[in-house]
């Protein structure tokens, strides 16, 4: 099992670097091309809702993420420290409940459309959202 | 990729051109220059996606805030897109029965001339 770690500060621009390096280690593990683009995604939405998070209630403190070369699956985690709020992924969409700022339930939403396989655990000392996809068993897929 | 806007009005549509990746960094100067657009009086606005690299749901929330925007004054807000990778986003979260989507400029100002 090989884990790639990654803290960064509650920024939003370190989300766009946050994808860059899981779509970079999903393309190494052996993530099919087709499904990258819903690597970056749905890691991406991961990021952006820890990073909101954080700057309403802990903008000091980092956010984490780990990727992992599980036995045939690309594995992403991404926790953050602030208290989650309850998640209702399965709301349906009504324009006036949709805030311009940002929506979380509906930044979850996009990323259970995405990913393969996905988790959420909701706690007071912060959300873990741990998704993941199919990768070739022995890391990249042969040329 | 950062963000680049531009905008135009041609036959009383005024039409935003955006290029590059929508997300939680770049997405407020879409919100804002929307945001703008409307103060000025152009109510009726179409978001040319067709050189949107990335969108994510931060930015699914600036197009329907501006959404909301136009329709307070009876306006529309809609886009040209034909990537199936940012469409895809608009299918999962049902906002393809919510904006008028089409597959070019001119095909969304034919719409919108008879409309009018």
């Amino acid at each position: 099992m090989a884990t790639v770690e990654l803290t960064f500060s509650a920024l939003p621009a370190h989300v766009r670097t946050a994808r860059l390096v899981a779509t970079a280690i999903a393309r190494r593990t052996g993530v099919e091309e087709s499904l990258l683009d819903e690597v970056r995604l749905a890691v991406g939405e991961a990021c952006s809702r820890a990073v909101e998070a954080h700057r309403a209630h802990c903008p000091g403190e980092p956010i984490r993420i780990e990727l992992r070369d599980d036995s045939g699956r690309f594995e992403v985690t991404v926790s953050d420290q602030a208290p989650s709020d309850e998640i209702k992924p399965e709301q349906p969409l009504d324009l006036g409940m949709l805030s311009d700022p940002f929506a979380t339930g509906f930044g979850i939403a996009v990323i259970a459309g995405l990913a393969d396989d996905v988790e959420v655990f909701p706690s007071p000392k912060g959300m873990r959202i741990r998704m993941s996809w199919p990768a070739a068993p022995n890391g990249r897929l042969p040329v | 990729m950062d963000l680049k806007l531009d905008h135009r009005t041609e036959d009383g549509l005024t039409i935003v051109e955006v290029e590059g990746e929508i997300d939680v960094y770049t997405a407020p100067r879409l919100r804002e220059l929307l945001i703008d657009l409307v103060n000025k009086g152009n109510f009726h606005l179409l978001v040319n996606m067709e050189k949107v690299d990335f969108l994510d749901s931060t930015g699914l929330g600036v197009l329907v805030g501006g959404l909301k925007r136009v329709r307070a004054h009876d306006g529309s807000l809609e886009l040209v897109c034909t990537q199936e990778r940012i469409l895809k986003i608009f299918r999962i979260t049902g906002l393809t029965k919510v904006f008028g989507i089409y597959a070019s400029v001119d095909e969304a100002k034919e719409a919108h001339g008879k409309d009018k």
